[in-house]
């Protein structure tokens, strides 16, 4: 897989990222518009094209649920444009519950604690999503896929959970 | 008569091979420019010494002044002495009397652009803005004697959104100054002080100006400055502070309305009571206007008080944008202090007490965005071939598209680091619909009224097709200046639409033509002669760095690619020689250009691995 292969790391969704960012600021000594400041425009574009794919490389794979779709799309299943089609009445219930605790928060008499609570609801939710993506990633098996497939698409629901949760944190430190 | 050149020892004695670059900081109260010699970075005075040149242009029927001439002008003649206009680029009438209420201005509408009525004619902005550069240059210029100045590094306010960092790109452009790069003004200061100290760590820039304030937290790596986020408010600086004491001063004596020349006076006032109160515990301030005298008394008690809100409001920025980099307030290890409202005692107190540690400020605040930027100017000119300093910065605000029920669909999200693509399909929503307007925005909320609309535009032809079946991909791309271009292509068909984000507010590249060209209109002559030596310049560009890519990778072709190429150069180093029209040597470029893209992407590619295979050899 072209992004792997670009930060020299081994195509795995457990993945080593501090060889990636090491490798990342070499890749941009090379390949940066400012070390290409002086070349005829058509190399300058070249430069600003390349670190731009470097760029939107490392942002893919640093974060866990774009990177696991990544992958995905490169083993033939493509769910990073899909409509909704989650089908787990049990899970979506849980986040519709999840959603409705999110609302309260913002009037708790003790914001703070119920917050680091909501907190940590959402890192085990993380964890639970996300432990077996490595091996469903790597399995080489078609259903498998779907399987990863279902993990990404609640881990989505999750992260979504969380941006919530930052933004009501910003908006209470805010006043 | 000819110059005798003398040499200090260890100093180059070709000092021809130096290419001269200069560091702009375009600040909203003074301007500095700066520039590397011998190494070091130093900032360039006037003939009367002054390193800073007041932001102030007066437009009169005899003609232009500028700086603090101009500034000595203000009480007296208030509605042509332009002041702080930096504050303007890329805003709307509207906007600009809403944050700062009344203004000694009469602002008008020069083709669809904002603009100023002064004696002088309709001054937008931008064209201020040109003319402090004007002047920058040319005290450059004299200081270096004959030689020509082959390109400027100048900084803009990290939170500049895309039409205010191009209208200064345009005042740029205008002032006839070759851009290298849009600096982001705390990057500017990690620079100054980064490779004076030499160090490794987080460090975090708190830049409050004249009118911008800016936060941004950075990583320092071996010479890599890595912008990990930033914040800030571009409508906040000094000058609000100032304003603040006028309506105390206002308070205090009873007036509610002042005329423009009164106000002018109340707000010099106002600034020089702020600049005392860092030096002092208590100023008396004496108003003398309608024949009559009022004393107010200050204490910096009061001034604290009156000033504490938008203290704590830049904290909030800071805390933002420690959250963003995804660290904690501990691991910043170092605080820079940036611009001249950081003198305030009640700034430093606060920042000081915001990160739990004392805030550096050995580098005079007024001078270090300046040498920053002409350290990096000296650098891409390519005087340090052998330099490690590679900046890394980031898109300050999330660009985004207008979705159904107006609300903003995030494309690219802040503190994103640039240069960054991104694509995003779309769909039609109704059967048989041949065209689809995209409403380009800024900022960070849902709805587009609370964004910057930063562009309009509509992609046609669509060929008519069911709702949801057309596949529309917009691509957003964001080059190393911070500054946008969209594009929109139906994929079946692959009809097209692109832009340059030219903002409503800012200048269309005809329009930039025809004030370059009203500038030089009594000189036609002038016009064409500087545009056939422009391309010759870029010509002779082309043909060294190809050459000089040959000779070292060439292998990378086989024998009928390298012929071909070579011929091609040969063509472009005749036309370079023979022709009269820049068009002509246009054309010879872009053949050029086109005939080497397969060698240029394979010498990026090869360049890439290169680049990591050094480094696992390195881990051995």
């Amino acid at each position: 897989m072209r992004y792997f292969e670009l930060f020299a790391v081994p195509v795995n969704y457990d993945i080593d990222l501090a060889t990636v960012n090491k490798n990342y600021l070499a890749l941009q000594r090379t390949v940066h518009p400012d070390r290409h400041a002086n070349a005829s425009s058509r190399d300058k574009l070249m430069a600003v094209q390349s670190t731009a794919e470097i760029n939107d490389a490392l942002q893919t794979l640093k974060h866990p649920v774009k990177r696991a779709e990544y992958m995905l799309s490169e083993l033939g299943v493509d769910i990073r444009a899909e409509q909704q089609t989650l089908q787990d009445p049990s899970f979506l219930m849980q986040q519709m519950e999840l959603r409705e605790e999110l609302e309260e928060l913002q009037s708790a008499s003790d914001p703070d604690t119920a917050i680091a609570n909501f907190e940590k609801q959402i890192k085990q939710l993380d964890e639970q999503y996300s432990a077996q993506l490595a091996s469903q990633l790597a399995s080489n098996d078609e259903q498998q896929y779907q399987l990863a497939a279902d993990n990404i698409r609640k881990l989505k629901f999750v992260y979504k959970l969380r941006n919530e949760l930052e933004r009501i944190e910003d908006s209470l430190f805010d006043d | 008569m000819a110059l005798l050149q003398i040499a200090e020892p260890g100093q180059s004695a070709a000092p021809h091979e130096h290419k001269l670059a200069i560091g702009i900081d375009l600040g909203t109260t003074n301007s500095l420019v700066a520039t590397v010699q011998s190494g070091e970075a130093r900032t360039l005075t006037d003939e009367r010494g002054a390193t800073m040149l007041p932001s102030v242009v007066r437009y009169q029927k005899q003609g232009i002044t500028v700086g603090s001439e101009a500034a000595d002008a203000a009480t007296q003649d208030p509605a042509n002495t332009l002041i702080s206009v930096k504050r303007f680029l890329g805003k709307t009438q509207a906007e600009i009397e809403q944050s700062y209420g009344q203004l000694p201005y009469e602002f008008c509408q020069d083709n669809g652009a904002l603009a100023i009525q002064t004696e002088a004619g309709k001054i937008s902005p931008i064209k201020a803005s040109s003319h402090i550069l004007e002047a920058l240059k040319a005290r450059a210029e004299k200081s270096f004697g004959d030689q020509e100045i082959l390109g400027a590094v100048i900084t803009v306010p990290a939170y500049f959104d895309d039409a205010q960092r191009q209208s200064t790109k345009d005042a740029a452009e205008l002032a006839g100054i070759n851009v290298l790069r849009l600096l982001n003004e705390p990057t500017a200061a990690a620079v100054a002080y980064g490779l004076d100290s030499g160090q490794e760590g987080i460090i975090a820039v708190y830049d409050l100006g004249g009118g911008t304030f800016d936060i941004s937290v950075l990583r320092l790596h071996q010479g890599v400055f890595e912008v990990m986020a930033t914040g800030g408010d571009s409508s906040l600086g000094g000058d609000d502070f100032d304003s603040l004491l006028v309506d105390y001063f206002k308070q205090q004596t009873g007036v509610s309305t002042l005329s423009s020349s009164v106000l002018r006076l109340f707000i010099n006032k106002a600034k020089a009571c702020k600049e005392a109160l860092s030096q002092y515990a208590k100023v008396n301030v004496g108003l003398e206007f309608d024949g009559q005298t009022h004393t107010v008394e200050v204490t910096r008690e009061i001034f604290d008080e009156i000033a504490l809100p938008l203290v704590k409001k830049t904290l909030r920025s800071c805390r933002r944008a420690v959250k963003d980099a995804g660290i904690e307030n501990e691991e910043v290890l170092q605080v820079i202090m940036v611009g001249g409202s950081t003198r305030m005692p009640l700034v430093r107190s606060q920042v000081q007490q915001f990160f739990d540690k004392e805030p550096l400020t050995s580098i005079d605040p007024d001078r270090v965005v300046a040498l920053g930027a002409a350290l990096q100017a000296d650098v891409l000119i390519g005087n340090k071939p052998d330099s490690d300093m590679l900046l890394l910065d980031v898109l300050p605000l999330s660009l985004g598209l207008e979705t159904m029920g107006g609300l903003v669909e995030k494309i690219i999200p802040r503190n994103t680091t640039i240069p960054v693509a991104r694509a995003q399909e779309f769909t039609t929503f109704k059967d048989g619909q041949t065209a689809m307007s995209l409403h380009v925005l800024q900022g960070e909320r849902e709805l587009v009224d609370d964004c910057r609309s930063l562009a309009k535009f509509s992609l046609k032809g669509i060929p008519p097709m069911a709702a949801g079946a057309a596949h529309i991909r917009v691509t957003f791309k964001v080059d190393a200046d911070g500054l946008l271009s969209v594009s929109a292509m139906e994929k079946s068909t692959g009809v097209q639409a692109e832009i340059q984000v030219k903002p409503s507010f800012g200048l269309s590249d005809d329009q930039v033509a025809s004030m370059l060209k009203e500038s030089m209109s009594n000189a036609k002559d002038d016009m064409q002669a500087r545009m056939l030596k422009e391309q010759q310049v870029e010509a002779l560009r082309v043909i060294e760095a190809l050459n000089a890519s040959l000779a070292a990778d060439g292998a990378l072709l086989d024998d009928v690619q390298l012929a071909n190429l070579r011929a091609e150069i040969a063509v472009l180093e005749e036309v370079r020689k023979n022709a009269q029209q820049p068009s002509e040597i246009k054309a010879a470029i872009e053949k050029v250009d086109n005939a080497s893209s397969e060698f240029a992407s394979r010498r990026m590619d090869a360049s890439i691995k290169k680049a990591l295979t050094g480094q696992s050899v390195d881990n051995i």
